[in-house]
Order: structure tokens, then sequence, then C-alpha cells
């Protein structure tokens, strides 16, 4: 049973220019010129209940569009959405209660008055009752530890402090499905934590979906075992967050400091048979790469240790930032 | 369902009430105005006994009425509405399980309860201290106005929303907004009483929803209308609220789908 099902989806914007000169402003007058943008490319990928999923991609890679259509904000130019069971932007109004959203960059709560008067007009919109309200906000409230923010108006709020209480109130509900545009943007650590933490337990405990987006890859690390990866409305990457660094990680390498100097050719000797690749960065300090995963770091100490004194030894892996930020930057198919 | 619009219209009553200060100053400008109308009318009567189908008094009374009225009917929502689609706020009140129109009447309907009872009743107060007015004798009057007050508070509101749903397609209408203020201050009889207009100009007016908002109830207010003209009076304002709600619906769902979310 599937969350969120995409099909070929597509968002196209018309991007208007302007003319050059004074001639060219009285001309855009009449007809404008524009150039049609593809936001989202006709994508296609499905979520399932329960699914913590990570949506990253660069800024301007469509992410944000792809949330608004999804949310029921955006019409799409073409193919099908199915969230919840239900058409987003054909049936809004219904489908916005099976749904709970957070924006990082702005605030749904009301911003002169106090966030408790926010979350009550919420729950008469959402038509929450008194108990339901009692026993799940309780709960959501003590956990995201917002109970004493409750009577200060949102204005007064560090942005901390207003985050945790945006999480609550997407959740007056108690949506099956919840989507976080951005929800850690300027956060502390503490903060991050806290919300991540907060995220593992609603998934563990009401079985909600999830779908992320986030420049801050250790959010998807700490949250998500899939990740979708867009790049310029296309989907580059679907699949496990593991296999990901299995596959594009470069393997393993380890960074080893002798006791005195040491020349590459001594060190390529030694382990001629293993699959490594050695880096020297000093006369002391090398970095030997894994070429293959099936090689374990102690047989690479085997070889090395009984014949070179070892003073330092550190494995190195490689983060899913580096990763990513390489897939970016060369290109998904070159890169793999 | 009405219980949140309930909700609406009283949180809207509080973030006002945070700001009260404000409108004391307010009284005091719309007390100015009334002044300087009333005698620029003193002086322009001087001394004739009926003008436009109205006595000195009664138009004393209309324009008091008039701009007390105002303060009322009128509301910023369009700027609101072109305020949040500007800054992409307007996303927000998309996944929200709410016709957003009918949220931006509520909230306008909020503002209008507190204007009513913490400027128009004192202002009107203040204003009869100064200024010789003649308040209608019956009930009915009393009765007939606060409807014809509601109906104007409708039309006007719809105007705004529809000037405000036009931010959809145009993304920025700022000269629209300000034309729009003058135009309803003009043609709705709040400067002049449509009666003064000539001919030509107001058979023209008759044809526009504008003098359905000040024009009308200010007419009945005063006691230039027979009780045949105030069903006539409360007829048209009814035509209106509904003739204009069709514009408004169809700009809607052209507005929902031509919508783009500004600044990401």
């Amino acid at each position: 049973m599937y969350s969120i099902e995409v099909k070929d989806l597509t968002k196209e914007f018309k991007s208007y220019r302007s003319r050059e000169g004074l001639s060219g402003a009285i001309r855009d007058l009449f007809t404008r010129e524009f150039n049609i943008v593809r936001a989202v490319d006709g994508i296609s990928f499905n979520v399932k209940k329960g699914e913590m999923v990570g949506y990253i991609g660069e800024n301007g890679a469509g992410k944000s569009t792809t949330i608004k259509m999804l949310t029921g904000i955006l019409k799409p130019t073409s193919g099908s959405i199915q969230v919840n069971g239900r058409d987003p932007h054909k049936q809004r109004e219904a489908f916005v209660r099976t749904i709970g959203v957070v924006f990082g960059q702005r605030s749904q709560l009301w911003w002169d008055i106090a966030v408790q008067e926010s979350f009550r007009l919420l729950k008469k919109v959402y038509k929450v009752s008194d108990e339901q309200y009692q026993t799940h906000m309780h709960e959501v409230i003590e956990i995201l530890e917002i109970e004493d923010l409750l009577n200060r108006p949102v204005r007064k709020l560090s942005l901390g402090q207003r985050m945790r209480c945006e999480l609550a109130a997407a959740l007056i509900h108690n949506p099956p499905l919840l989507f976080l545009d951005e929800p850690t943007i300027g956060l502390d650590v503490l903060v991050k934590l806290k919300i991540r933490e907060f995220l593992k337990e609603l998934n563990a405990r009401y079985g909600t979906t999830v779908l992320l987006t986030t420049h801050d890859l250790t959010d998807i690390e700490a949250l998500c075992q899939r990740v979708v990866m867009l790049d310029e409305g296309k989907i580059i990457y679907d699949g496990e967050l593991q296999e990901l660094r299995e596959n594009w990680g470069g393997g393993k390498s380890a960074a080893i400091e002798f006791t005195h100097r040491i020349q590459l050719e001594q060190l390529t000797a030694l382990t001629g048979h293993l699959p490594i690749r050695w880096e020297q960065e000093n006369p002391l300090k090398f970095r030997a790469i894994l070429e293959s995963n099936e090689m374990t770091v102690s047989e690479l100490l085997a070889c090395v240790a009984p014949h070179i004194e070892v003073k330092d030894f550190r494995i190195e892996e490689v983060s899913t930032e580096e990763i990513v930020q390489k897939i970016y930057q060369k290109g998904f198919t070159t890169y793999a | 369902m009405p219980s949140m619009y309930l909700e609406m219209i009283r949180i809207r009553f509080l973030m006002m009430l945070a700001y009260r200060v404000n409108y004391y100053s307010g009284i005091i400008i719309y007390s100015i105005n009334i002044g300087a109308y009333y005698f620029l009318w003193d002086a322009i009567y001087s001394g004739q006994g009926s003008m436009g189908g109205l006595t000195p008094s009664q138009m004393t009374t209309y324009v008091a009425i008039s701009w007390m009225a105002r303060a009322f009917y009128f509301n910023n929502i369009d700027r609101e509405m072109a305020l949040e689609i500007k800054d992409g706020k307007v996303a927000i009140e998309m996944i929200r399980p709410y016709n957003y129109l009918a949220v931006k009447m509520m909230q306008a309907l909020g503002e209008g309860i507190f204007r009513l009872l913490f400027f128009s009743v004192p202002g009107m107060l203040i204003v009869a201290l100064f200024f010789p007015l003649t308040f209608p004798s019956s009930p009915e009057t009393w009765g007939w106005y606060s409807v014809s007050l509601a109906l104007s508070f409708l039309i006007n509101t719809e105007i705004n929303l529809i000037t405000g749903v036009l931010t959809f397609f145009l993304l920025n209408n700022e000269g629209l907004m300000r034309a729009k203020r003058v135009v309803v201050d003009l043609f709705s009889g709040l400067i002049l009483p449509i009666s003064f207009y000539p001919g030509w100009a107001q058979s023209i007016l008759h044809f526009l929803p504008f003098q359905a908002i000040s024009y009308l109830p200010g007419m009945i207010f005063a006691g230039a209308m027979g009780n045949e003209q105030i069903g006539g009076a409360i007829l048209i304002q009814l035509i209106w609220v509904v003739v204009l709600l069709l514009p408004l619906y169809l700009m809607w769902i052209k507005a929902k789908n031509a919508l783009v979310v500004q600044g990401g």
C-alpha cells in the first residue's frame, strides 16, 4: 500500500524576459517573451506507508516544486499524483486533512498571537476533538518540550523554539503523512537532534510516513533508509542510502602514520597483492584506499605492521555529504 | 464548520484589540473629516431648504453616518491577500482544509466588528456632541439600517476579494488597489451623495455596485427614504451581494490553477 504514488509528473513555468532599453520596455507592454522552464521533468516514484524518505537535490533542482504539487498547492502541468489515495489539487480541502506540512522557511503560526491560540484555531480548523487533542498533543508538547512556550506570542520565540512549535502545529490532527521542507534550516545541533529524535519516535509509534527535503545530509542519514535524488528536475537516484554509499562512496580508506620516513615504493611492494592504492600526504603519513569492499582492514594491517612500525591508524569513511557533492559536480552517470 | 469561522473572527478581534490605541487617533481624524464636510455643506446650502432630496440636517447626518459606516465596512483584505501572494505565504493557506476566500471574509468581519464597537459607535457619539445630527426615531429604520449596513459590508468585502484575487494573475496590483479605493469612496456616495451627480452620471452609477456600499444605507439612516424606497434599496443590495459572487467564484477557480508560489 502506497502513501504517495507519482507518475510522469511534470511542472512547467513560464519565465518572462524583459527586453532591453526603452523601446524594449514599450514592446513588453504588448507582447512579452517568455521561456518555458521545466522545474520538474517527468518524475515517477512511490512511497510506502510508514517509510521515511529523504528527497534531496541542489537549489533549484525541483524539490520544493514537487512538494508543492504533492501537497496540492500547485497544479501539475502533466502526470498523475495520488497521495493518501486522493488527487491533491482536485480534492484539496478533503486531502489536506490527511497531511501535515512544515515549511522551514515559512511560519504557519499566527505571528501576533500566543502559540496556544494558534493551536486552538488549528484544532478547530482540523476538527480535532478535545480527547484526541488532549492525548495526542499532550505527548507531542511534552516530547518537543514546548510547554513553557505556549503562552508566548510567536514573534518572541527564537528560531529553534519556533520550529518545534511549527512541528507540533503540523501534527495537531495526527496526520498519517508528513511533509517536511527543510525543517532544520538554520537550527543549532541540539535542536536538530531533538527534532530527529522526535521524528523517529513519531514514525515508530504512529507509523507516520515522512517525506523530507533538506540540505543537511546528516538529517537524512539519521532518519531515512531511502533517498530520492533530484537533479535539474529529473530523478537521478532512487534507492537505499546504504547502497548509494557502497556503490559511489569509493570504498573505505585508512590513514596510517609511521614512526619514521617511508618510501611509497616500500608500501606498494608490501601490499602489491592487495587491491590497495596508496597516496602520500607527507613522509610519515600515507593513505591506503581500499578498492574492494571484500577486503578487510586487518589484511592491510597484517601486511604492513610486521615490517614497518605504525604510530597511528585511522579508518576513514567517505561521508554522504562528499558522495552527494561529487555526484552534483561530476554528474551521476560519469561518476558511476 | 461554523465554529472554525467563529474562531477566525475571534482571533482577528484579539489581534485588533492588541493594537487598539491606533484607533483612538483614527476617531479624531474621522471627526475632523466630518467637521470639514459639515462646514462645506453648510456653506453650499447657505440657507436653502433642500438639495438633492436632503435637508441640511439630513445632509449632516448623512455625512456623519457615511464616514462612521465606512469605518465598519472598510478593510484591507485585498492588500493582505496581495502581500500573502507576493511573499509566498499563500502556500500555507493552501495546505489548510478551508476555503481561503471564506476565511478572508471572516477575518474582515472580525476586523469590522472590532471597528464597529471601538470606532464607529463611540465616534458617532462624539460627533453627535458637536454637530446637529438627527438620529432615526423609529426602531424600524434602525433595523433596516442594520440590515443595509451588513449588506454593504458584504458588497465591499466581495469587491475587495475580487481585487485581491486579481493579484494571483497580475502578481503586482498596487495601482489597481489604489484606484479601487478612490473609485469606491467616490462612486459609493461617501464624498458626494449620488443624488448630487448630474443626471447622466446618476443613471450610470445606479447600475454599479458602489452606491450599494454607502449611498443607500446612508440615505436610509438620514431618513431620506420612504418605506417603499427602503425595500427597493435593500433589494438592490441583495442583488449585488449575489451578482458579485459569480465573478469572484470564477476568478478563484482560475486563480488556484494559475498559482505561482513566489520566493521558493
